[in-house]
């Protein structure tokens, strides 16, 4: 036993190798792949604690179908498959093809991508077709094919390690791309600079040389002042401008119009002039300068222009396709880059090929001999959901995704699966925000249980491989599809048996018409992303395939950096200048809503919490949802650290904690993505950020919404621990967090209970009135504890006050772990804090006065006493009832003889 | 030749009365002559301690406070089993039962109390005793070995105690309180529930609630008949349902007594030559059954005998501990508390555990513990004090250890 399998982490899109190990007891060990590229053995907490994610608890296992009451109920697979068939073949026969549609995630494999796209463009005839990918990195691919002609990131992460100068844009790199961030650090030491661009003074900014903190939505003014200032100051390189680009004037004219002055932009981007003219001079003289860009550039309703502005700065330096220079797209999701690639988005095509484009079309169908075609775009993920609403949508696939929680305006994304005929999710996790709005649930393998390949944010494409037995009923999600595309009557062309047969079919496409078009007029079209090196792997080849970066060409070696010769996608082989007007975020704060809303991840959790939210290690770092703001805002809202508030916008409202201390500007409101009904009683964030996307690309402006914030008033604050999970529908606050052998509860509520101690025992399930059961009530200030200890382990607990100022949560936790509670534990309880680590007086002599024998015998021996008056004298003992007068005479005679002999 | 010194007699030979003298001989060793009469044929010996005789875990020499020789030691004249039965304040001279005359200069009366008896049918029969001396304890350890019923009258301390003591002895034991709440001088309904529980899981039989209204029996007594008809069978009764002054010989004198011989804060009385200390004194209203205020009476009184009068005696607030072993009892102050009061409650009825103070404002007013009584007496020095506890109010319940970091700031 104990052998390891090499695979993948399924979190960010840093995409680190993983060596997974099973024991018997079914233990899950984890360590970082030495051999892989991307990590080099290294991994971050969240990869760390992987083994504590697998568990089955709240899995899907099932399909499951509801019901004419509304409830859900097993059905066979066989049942399960002829439903979702039959409704979208209902569905596409009364109201044509594109009134279905496919919602994906980034989670997904490229195998499961692959058959998911065929379907829906080649044989239902949609693009209806979308993806998480479309909330988080959009924006980078519509900014790659204005600039270089193709969904292309130039570099890889070796440029990191090499690079003088690193400019991290709108990225929390530190705790959302950790391994990475060792990389950066690690070249710092060596003397790299690292600049970093961010509203926030985030954890990233603490090991930065400089941090820059914008207004958010300035991006663009900073990098046409930036592209300005390297004209300006001669940093340009001619040679490579003039060969290998196009569009400077145009690009550099906008630049020079709206951002030539430093002082200006300093100005507008709210940053003192030195510091970015310190920023400016630094890039100028560090030929070898990564920008690694993440969410905060492309969550804007600019974030294409803001891609693009990053670009012309290295297409004008021709800091691109070098050693240690480039702009470089970070990914959040460990296989958005696969799903770009086999075209799962609804304005592509497939394997790197358009929609818009004839040829492209010609060449796919014919590749895929498909009885039709897609033709026109689908609907992006905030049209798709628009277009639910409106009824042109009737029938959704979703796809291990949250859209319910991760969309902008996502009261509004609910109402509009409400609205559909045929809701079908397939998920891991069986009770989920968006589940909850399904007709059919579809379980899937999750992580260590599924087989295929993804591609992380440097090309680099790395097996996923199982190391679990598949759980219950659970399958492939690109079985689930076939399956589904068989009954639905397309016999042909998804035969698929194993995940080696879509890959190579993926990679044969890849490089099928893949060449310039030649006299013969056959189709032609010539793409970078090549997998013709792999397209003949066999499935011994493709169980064992190395990572390897794409392009993969015949000889079978990976690239490690495009476009070092200077020829780029675009059919003339140059790159685009794009000009870049600067514009500001569609929503500007007012008097009604006057700050703005930013969001983003903790270190510890990940997207909506289904798999970290497992993980008792992950818990501890940042349990609860928060709203992160600057103390004059929080005193000018009526809100103070600690206490709940509610954040509102236009659309929606949220409630979670205030706290500081997260390095806001005035002016500026930060909170986490993550939590969601599952977790809290009303923390989606999603539902408060305003449903406006970049035009280009169509990605949310996740990070600028005008909001208020607003006292949450509640009666009584509140911790609870159990060992099961506590009912929480009655409670007007509350967020779940995960712990070792527990389940905590934060709590608060609108109104305090008539009796405390009756609202405890029965929420606790103590209602046994010989239940062991402590507790602890000073109702003049409002607090009540109860402890509820079961076979002397402690069962649940309690602890409530009238302000949020509640005993430490650590020690109680701790107990959890304990088969058995000694007497000086059980004593400490209803405080909350272990036995004092202080002088022990030892059992009680005198119970009068209450002096122990450690305190008794210290007195006797330091001050030679020897009557009994003389230690009543010292420490009161036996100065009362005199009872304890013969032992204290026993204690003198003890010390006499000790001094004696 | 020097002027013959003071003469100082003593009526008590009880704890109050020598504890006085004690004092007295630390501040004054030689200022008086000194002569105690006593109605006990013993020294001075431990009251408190009667129950754990009972019980026998003390033995009787473990009681004894001051032996004969301490008097001789001390050049003091003892007349113990020898009460002084006269007092003839206009001559200043006391006389005992053996006709024994003592002129004084100063006179400390120290005659303690005596127990309050229940005037019902019956109260004479052999068999019906009170708990207040080492005689009466010799009686009832005389019954315990020949018969096999006890029925103790009165749910105080020291009724507890007897019960716990004879039930100890082998005697099967009903504990018969007109009050539905055990010890309910001391406690509330909360901790009074837990106590009867123990005191039932030690065997004990309980009659809450119920009157005694004859003791019955041919020869001797054989049961009590309560009020409600029904009766409790019983070859030895203890009756043990409090204590009053005993103020019969100073009221014989022309002494004012109210319900105490009363005195002033220095523990003079109105006869400017006659101190009073101990159970058988009324100060500002209240009498006494505890021994805490006693020693502190003792204090006060030793100084002005001395001539050295610069204390005053304070009512202060009282406490109290049951004397059983096993049963960790306290309670002091205003432990009901009152309207503004707030109280701090803690339970945990697996240990036996309950605990509450009563705050009034910022400061602790109340105690009641059960089940871990160690830290009392901070309490008691706490609400003695006045000291303001708000600073540290949440953890004020879970002791001193709890809170002495803090304290120790503030």
């Amino acid at each position: 036993m104990d052998v390891r399998v090499s695979t993948t982490c399924p979190y960010c899109g840093v995409g680190c190798g993983v060596l997974a190990a099973v024991d018997a007891a079914g233990t899950v060990d984890i360590a970082g792949e030495p051999a892989h590229g991307s990590n080099r053995g290294r991994l971050c907490v969240k990869g760390m604690a992987l083994g504590e994610t697998v568990d089955l608890q709240g899995r899907l296992l099932h399909p499951l179908v509801r019901d004419g009451r509304g409830a859900f109920s097993r059905v066979r697979w066989d049942d399960a498959i002829d439903k979702v068939a039959r409704g979208f073949g209902r569905v596409i026969e009364r109201h044509g093809p594109d009134a279905v549609a496919f919602y994906l995630s980034g989670q997904l494999l490229t195998e499961d991508y692959y058959v998911v796209n065929k379907l829906a463009k080649g044989y239902i005839g949609t693009a209806n077709i979308d993806t998480n990918s479309r909330l988080c990195m959009s924006s980078a691919v519509a900014g790659h094919k204005r600039a270089f002609g193709e969904d292309v990131v130039p570099g890889c992460y070796e440029d990191l390690d090499q690079a003088e100068l690193v400019v991290l844009v709108g990225s929390n790199t530190a705790w959302c791309h950790p391994v990475a961030f060792q990389r950066i650090m690690a070249a710092r030491e060596a003397g790299a600079r690292v600049v970093v661009v961010d509203p926030r003074f985030t954890s990233t900014c603490e090991s930065a040389d400089l941090h820059l903190p914008v207004k958010p939505g300035t991006d663009v003014w900073l990098f046409n002042g930036l592209l300005a200032f390297l004209f300006r100051h001669g940093a340009m390189d001619a040679a490579f401008v003039e060969a290998h680009t196009r569009g400077l004037s145009q690009a550099l004219s906008v630049a020079r119009r709206e951002a030539a002055d430093v002082a200006e932009v300093a100005r507008i981007c709210g940053v003192r002039q030195p510091d970015l003219q310190a920023f400016y001079e630094l890039f100028a003289r560090s030929g070898r300068a990564v920008t690694l860009f993440s969410q905060g550039v492309n969550q804007s309703s600019s974030g294409t222009d803001k891609v693009n502005s990053i670009i012309n700065c290295h297409l004008l330096t021709g800091r691109i396709g070098k050693p240690g220079a480039g702009p470089f797209s970070i990914t959040g999701q460990p296989n958005a880059m696969g799903g770009r690639e086999v075209g799962g988005l609804a304005n592509t095509l497939a394997a790197h090929m358009e929609l818009h484009d004839s040829v492209h079309r010609e060449i796919v169908q014919a590749f895929w001999a498909s009885p039709r075609m897609a033709s026109r775009p689908g609907l992006k993920a905030v049209e798709l959901f628009d277009a639910m609403l409106e009824g042109r949508v009737k029938a959704l696939w979703i796809m291990g995704t949250n859209p319910v929680v991760s969309l902008p305006d996502a009261d509004r994304a609910r109402r509009a699966l409400d609205a559909c005929e045929l809701v079908v999710c397939s998920d891991i996790m069986e009770s989920t925000d968006t589940n909850r709005h399904a007709h059919v649930l579809l379980p899937a393998l999750g992580w260590g249980e599924k087989d295929g390949s993804v591609t992380n944010s440097e090309r680099r494409i790395s097996r996923q491989r199982p190391f679990l037995p598949a759980p219950g009923e659970a399958r492939a999600d690109w079985r689930i599809v076939c399956d589904v595309a068989r009954r639905m009557g397309f016999a042909r062309g998804f035969e698929f048996e194993t995940p080696h047969g879509i890959f190579a079919e993926h990679a044969r496409l890849t490089a099928f018409g893949n060449r310039a078009p030649r006299a013969d007029g056959a189709p032609a079209a010539p793409r970078v992303l090549d997998l013709s090196g792999l397209s003949a792997l066999t499935p011994q080849q493709y169980a064992t395939l190395a990572p390897v970066q794409w392009p993969v060409r015949a000889n079978g070696a990976g690239t490690r950096r495009l476009f070092a010769d200077g020829r780029f996608a675009h059919a003339d082989g140059r790159a685009r200048f794009v000009a870049t007007p600067a514009r500001a975020p569609v929503n500007a704060p007012d008097r009604e809503y006057p700050l703005v809303l930013n969001t983003g991840r903790v270190r510890d959790h990940w997207h909506t919490m289904t798999r970290t939210g497992k993980s008792p290690r992950l818990a501890g770092h940042i349990g609860e949802p928060y709203i992160d703001m600057h103390p004059h805002d929080a005193l000018r809202s009526g809100v103070r650290e600690g206490e709940l508030a509610r954040v509102g916008s236009r659309w929606g409202s949220m409630v979670a904690r205030v706290r500081h201390g997260g390095g806001m500007l005035v002016g500026n409101v930060f909170v986490p993505i993550h939590w969601n009904d599952q977790f809290a009683s009303d923390a989606r964030v999603g539902a408060v950020v305003n449903p406006v996307v970049d035009p280009v690309s169509g990605e949310p402006e996740f990070k600028h919404t005008p909001v208020r914030v607003e006292p949450f008033p509640v009666r009584w604050y509140g911790f609870a621990f159990g060992r099961r999970f506590l009912p929480t529908s009655e409670l007007t606050y509350w967020t779940l967090i995960r712990g070792e052998r527990f389940f905590r509860y934060e709590l608060a509520h609108w109104e305090r209970p008539a009796d405390c101690g009756t609202w405890a025992r029965t929420w606790l399930g103590a209602g046994d009135p010989d239940a062991d059961w402590l507790e602890y009530e000073d109702s003049g200030s409002g607090v009540y504890r109860a402890v509820h200890v079961r076979d002397e382990r402690i069962e649940s607990c309690l602890f409530l006050s009238a302000r949020p100022d509640l005993p430490s949560r650590q020690w109680l936790a701790s107990l959890f772990a304990r088969e058995h509670l000694d007497d000086a534990d059980r004593a400490c309880l209803l405080i909350g804090e272990p036995p004092g680590a202080g002088f022990d007086s030892g059992p009680v002599v005198c119970s009068c006065f209450g002096v122990g024998r450690n305190t008794i015998c210290d007195a006797i021996r330091k001050g030679g006493l020897d009557t009994p008056a003389a230690i009543t004298a010292a420490v009161r003992a036996g100065g009362n009832c005199g009872s304890c007068v013969p032992e204290l005479q026993r204690l003198i005679a003890e010390a006499r003889m000790t001094r004696e002999t | 030749m020097s002027r013959p010194r003071p003469r100082l007699v003593v009526v008590g030979n009880g704890m109050a009365g020598i504890r006085t003298v004690e004092e007295l001989l630390q501040l004054a060793p030689q200022l008086y002559d000194i002569t105690v009469f006593g109605a006990e044929p013993h020294g001075n010996y431990n009251r408190i301690l009667l129950s754990m005789l009972l019980s026998g875990e003390k033995r009787p020499e473990e009681l004894v406070l001051n032996a004969p020789a301490w008097y001789a030691a001390h050049g003091i004249e003892l007349h113990a089993g020898d009460p002084v039965v006269a007092v003839d304040r206009s001559r200043r001279v006391v006389r005992s039962r053996r006709g024994v005359l003592r002129p004084y200069d100063r006179l400390l009366v120290a005659t303690g109390s005596r127990p309050a008896t229940l005037p019902v049918p019956g109260s004479g029969l052999p068999g019906v005793v009170c708990f207040r001396n080492i005689h009466d304890v010799e009686r009832m350890l005389e019954s315990a070995g020949r018969y096999r019923r006890a029925a103790v009258i009165g749910g105080g301390l020291l009724g507890i105690e007897a019960a716990n003591g004879l039930a100890r002895r082998g005697m099967q034991v009903t504990l018969i309180h007109r009050s539905h709440v055990l010890l309910n001088q001391q406690l509330d309904g909360d901790a009074a529930n837990l106590l009867a529980r123990n005191l039932e899981g030690r065997g004990l039989a309980l009659r809450l609630g119920a009157e005694t209204s004859a003791f019955e029996g041919a020869r001797r007594v054989e049961r009590v008949r309560l009020a409600d008809g029904s009766h409790v069978d019983a070859d030895l009764v203890v009756i043990a349902i409090g204590v009053q002054p005993d103020t019969a010989l100073m009221r014989a004198s022309g002494l004012y007594c109210e319900r105490g011989i009363v005195v002033d804060d220095t523990l003079q009385t109105y006869d400017p030559h006659v101190y009073a200390v101990g159970e058988c004194v009324q100060h500002r209203q209240l009498t006494f059954g505890l021994v805490a205020p006693v020693w502190e009476q003792a204090r006060v009184c030793a100084s002005h005998l001395a001539r050295l009068g610069h204390r005053r005696y304070r009512t202060r607030q009282s406490d109290a501990r049951l004397k059983v072993t096993g049963i960790d009892l306290y309670s002091a102050g205003d432990f009901l508390g009152r309207c503004g009061t707030e109280d701090l409650v803690l339970r945990d009825p697996r240990r036996g555990i309950y605990k509450r103070l009563v705050l009034s404002g910022n400061r602790l007013a109340g105690v009641v513990l059960y089940g871990d009584a160690r830290d009392g007496g901070w309490y008691f020095d706490l609400i003695n004090r006045g000291t303001d506890v708000g600073p540290w109010r949440d953890r004020l319940l879970f002791g001193q250890a709890y809170c002495q970091p803090m304290a120790a700031q503030a």
